[in-house]
């Protein structure tokens, strides 16, 4: 399994290099890719419909407890399938859309490295790879939205689907840390063996859902965070087909379905899923009324979808389970289908608006036969997969845990509005007489036209005979989500009941209203007007404000001036350093350690805190650069009178040194600049003094602890024997610590050089400031 | 006197942030090297004071006989001070330089880019 993720990663790698080979009529040999993985996943079938799971298991990162897991059960293999199935069809499909495309070779990079991704989020076991391949869908999505890059459009939507989908990101990890600290396990499958009373009655368990939660509705769209999928629509068509419909948008579906059986069944998570699946379907299949672009009535009707998939999920019975396994498919086929005549649609007419379109069935028949398959399927009109599809939905509906009235009211009114949405796009450009400057229109490549004829009759024969999906595909997927796959019996035909009535008004009333409403370009601008109310303005207003107060923040506190970095590190410093030591400080110091003062010291202390405070306050800087130096000296002093002559003679020399140094090139200088008044003045020295105080306070604790010598007894004990030297010091310098010194001395040089450098530079003319 | 080094090191400090909170460069090099005078002493003091017993083993012995000052901290401030030279020495050629061409010895002056000049 590992080299079937593996394989898409390669091709990318090999794209790089071979890119040209790729690019050119060789194309179309890209999407033996992933037929090849499509045919591997098939042969799973058998094993899976027998109820066993396939698992792989590596080591990755044994020290954390990150293992490489892979398990292919009924959930995953549905995904894997749809991924390796539809990218085959859109792999091809590319060839010819992007036909002789300058960067042909980069889309396929990513969208291989996309399907590569994909596969690892449906096979991992492990959350934290599955977090890693999340974000690497996510990041190949903003590539692939972002293709056409020269357009202003595109980078905006890539970046805003990124922002999203990486939002979403930094939820799942958060989540996934959550559940690993509740479960003690990063393995979903031990998840499963645990009993789900102790994760369900941990005191993190309502942490985990919304944290987890959170990734899936920014990744499958959901209101209010759904506004980013109709932008994404900027990208190629293949794209929209293959990420922003059929796979990659149900991640967020599949990581609900996969953590149904450790985390589902609370009133927390069936209600979320319900409401925010109705309210997003009800939401987006309206505002699918309001669009004219083909591809933004693909785009709203695909949230819709969604939407539903989460209701469904969040109904949480076999029955719902069930109609969600269904729907996947349904939807895969038909949309799938449907963003292919799309394509197709804009890559030979050159417009997606479909006002202006009509009549195509006289130029470009067998797209239309694939279209109008497709919108049948997604109106739920037998003898299509979509009728059984919405049979099952409304089935499930109707025995919904919590107000199963209201509920089947919404979505019979979602899936009359899918169904006005599925004829526009599928029959709509296709009907009626062919207008003057379509008549040119040519028939695309069998690479283009022959993928969505496949899809479509795919729609049929599950249709025709859903027997062929029943055990291989749905019972799986069923189990894996905790439901009872015995009780699982597909059939075209239900009997006379009452969901047959409520199809029958679902066809009937979506089909009158498709006859009344036509899409239109007034509506649209009508409908725009409501805009700055809706979620994606709200962010965008939330994203200028943030600027807003990041730029505010930084003029503030990184304003450029060097004392108020300084300011306001030793006003935190002071600040917390100082909460902590507020009682915590003891002062208790034992006398008897404390050596007495004598009088030289004494003097030598007075003479030092007069010579701080002149070079502090003088206004001469050569007298300023003189008490520095008394200071050094002093400071030698008490090295000499605390047994540490080594010290004492580094500290004359060096000492010395710089005032001479300072003497030197203090001539040159300008005289000090009496500039700040007398309150920033006071405010500094306030602030100098606390540091100041701080400072020996915490010196004072640290004496009253007891010390450690033992590393300075090893030294002094070995300095003779080992290092046959008397003066320890020295010994730790040049011996034990040599290579230090070594490095210490090339720092010197480095030193030495800049001076040098300093010194010896002319600068031009034009360089100095005049 | 541990207690008077402790008040030397609080001056040291404090006098060394308010030298680095001026706006002449002179005098943020006089801050920097009062600051780092009171780092090396603190170490000092840290390490524990000791009278007139050096870390040098006497003459005709092979170890020490009787109580020695720890030499660690004396090793480490050795380092310290030579480092801290190489700084200095750098920096004061540095504000000389610099004052060659811009003509200031005011921070704020020295922060204009040349868009804003």
């Amino acid at each position: 399994m590992i080299s079937a993720i593996l394989l898409g990663f390669l091709f990318a790698i090999l794209l790089v290099f071979a890119g040209k080979f790729f690019k050119g009529k060789f194309a179309v040999l890209s999407s033996l890719i992933p037929l090849g993985l499509f045919v591997y996943f098939l042969q799973f079938i058998p094993e899976i419909m027998e109820g066993n799971i396939v698992k792989e298991s590596y080591n990755w990162v044994p020290s954390f407890g990150v293992n490489l897991g892979f398990t292919l059960d009924g959930l995953s293999l549905l995904f894997c399938l749809m991924i390796t199935g539809i990218g085959f069809l859109v792999f091809a499909y590319t060839s010819a859309y992007l036909h002789h495309h300058k960067y042909l070779d980069r889309f396929y990079g990513y969208l291989s490295v996309f399907m590569a991704a994909m596969l690892g989020l449906v096979l991992s076991d492990n959350v934290i790879s599955l977090f890693t391949f999340w974000e690497l869908t996510s990041i190949s999505s903003f590539f692939l939205i972002g293709f056409n890059n020269t357009q202003e459009a595109s980078r905006k939507s890539a970046l805003t689907a990124l922002g999203i989908t990486g939002l979403g990101g930094m939820f799942l990890l958060a989540g996934v840390i959550v559940l690993g600290n509740i479960t003690g396990t990063f393995s979903i499958a031990e998840m499963l063996n645990m009993s789900p009373e102790l994760i369900k009655g941990h005191e993190y368990y309502t942490v985990a859902v919304i944290l987890l939660f959170g990734a899936a509705f920014t990744k499958s769209a959901q209101f209010p965070f759904h506004f980013w999928l109709p932008g994404a629509m900027k990208a190629p068509t293949p794209v929209s087909t293959y990420l922003h419909s059929a796979t990659m948008v149900k991640a967020g579906i599949y990581l609900v379905m996969r953590f149904t059986p450790v985390l589902g069944g609370e009133e927390i998570w069936n209600t979320t899923l319900i409401v925010v699946g109705a309210v997003t379907m009800l939401y987006s299949a309206f505002h699918s009324l309001f669009r004219t672009d083909l591809k933004g009535v693909l785009a709203y009707s695909t949230i819709s979808a969604l939407g539903i998939l989460m209701f469904l999920i969040g109904m949480g019975t076999t029955e719902s389970f069930t109609a969600a396994a269904v729907f996947i498919i349904v939807h895969a086929l038909y949309k799938a289908t449907l963003f292919l005549t799309t394509g197709i649609i804009d890559h030979q007419t050159g417009t997606r608006d479909v006002t202006a379109l009509s009549g195509l069935r006289k130029v470009l028949m067998p797209v239309g036969i694939a279209a109008i398959i497709a919108a049948i399927s997604s109106a739920g009109i037998p003898p299509t997969i979509g009728f059984l599809g919405k049979e099952l939905t409304y089935e499930a509906t109707m025995h919904a845990p919590i107000i199963a009235t209201i509920l089947v009211v919404g979505i019979v009114i979602t899936k009359i509005l899918l169904l006005w949405a599925g004829f526009v796009a599928g029959i709509k450009p296709f009907q009626g007489s062919l207008p003057e400057n379509l008549k040119d229109t040519k028939m695309p490549g069998p690479f283009m036209w022959v993928p969505p004829i496949l899809l479509a009759v795919l729609s049929l024969i599950f249709g025709v005979m859903p027997f062929i999906i029943e055990g291989s595909l749905i019972k799986p997927v069923v189990s894996a989500l905790g439901g009872e796959a015995g009780e699982i019996h597909l059939a075209l035909w239900h009997g006379f009941n009452t969901v047959f009535i409520l199809s029958l008004v679902t066809i009937a009333v979506g089909t009158t209203l498709y006859f009344l409403l036509k899409p239109s370009a007034k509506l649209e601008t009508a409908v725009g007007k409501l805009e700055s109310a809706s979620p994606k303005s709200l962010m965008e207003k939330f994203n200028v404000g943030f600027t807003y107060l990041s730029s505010f923040w930084t003029r503030v506190f990184q304003n450029g001036y060097l004392r108020n970095y300084v300011f306001i590190i030793i006003f935190f410093l002071i600040g917390m350093v100082g909460y902590t030591m507020i009682g915590n400080t003891k002062f208790n110091i034992d006398p008897s350690i404390l050596s007495n003062v004598s009088f030289y010291e004494l003097v030598v202390f007075i003479i030092m805190c007069i010579a701080i405070l002149f070079t502090v306050f003088t206004s001469s800087r050569l007298s300023a650069v003189v008490a520095m130096g008394v200071v050094g000296l002093t400071i030698c002093l008490v090295f000499v009178f605390y047994s540490a002559p080594d010290l004492a003679m580094t500290q004359f020399s060096i000492d010395t040194l710089t005032v001479i140094l300072f003497v030197l090139v203090l001539y040159r200088l300008p005289r000090y600049l009496k500039i700040q008044d007398h309150k920033m003045r006071i405010r500094d020295g306030i602030l100098s003094l606390m540091f100041g105080g701080l400072i020996a306070v915490l010196a004072l604790e640290v004496l009253s602890e007891p010390v450690n010598t033992e590393i300075g007894d090893f030294y002094a004990e070995n300095s003779y024997i080992m290092a046959h030297g008397k003066n320890v010091v020295n010994v730790i310098l040049v011996d034990f610590r040599g290579a230090d010194t070594m490095i210490e001395i090339s720092v010197l040089t480095i030193a030495a050089i800049g001076v040098f450098g300093l010194l010896k530079l002319r600068l031009k003319r034009t360089d100095r400031v005049q | 006197m541990e207690i008077l080094l402790a008040i030397l090191v609080g001056l040291l400090y404090a006098s060394g942030i308010y030298m680095i909170l001026r706006r002449s460069l002179v005098k943020l090099i006089i801050g920097i090297i009062l600051l780092g005078n009171g780092a090396n002493l603190l170490i000092f003091l840290l390490g524990r004071i000791t009278k007139g017993l050096p870390p040098i083993i006497p003459e005709n012995s092979k170890v020490f006989l009787e109580a020695y000052a720890d030499p660690v901290p004396q090793a480490l401030i050795l380092t310290a001070i030579v480092i801290s030279f190489g700084l200095q020495s750098f920096a004061i050629i540095l504000v000389k330089r610099a004052h060659k061409v811009v003509r200031t010895d005011d921070l704020d002056e020295m922060n204009a880019t040349d868009e804003d000049s």
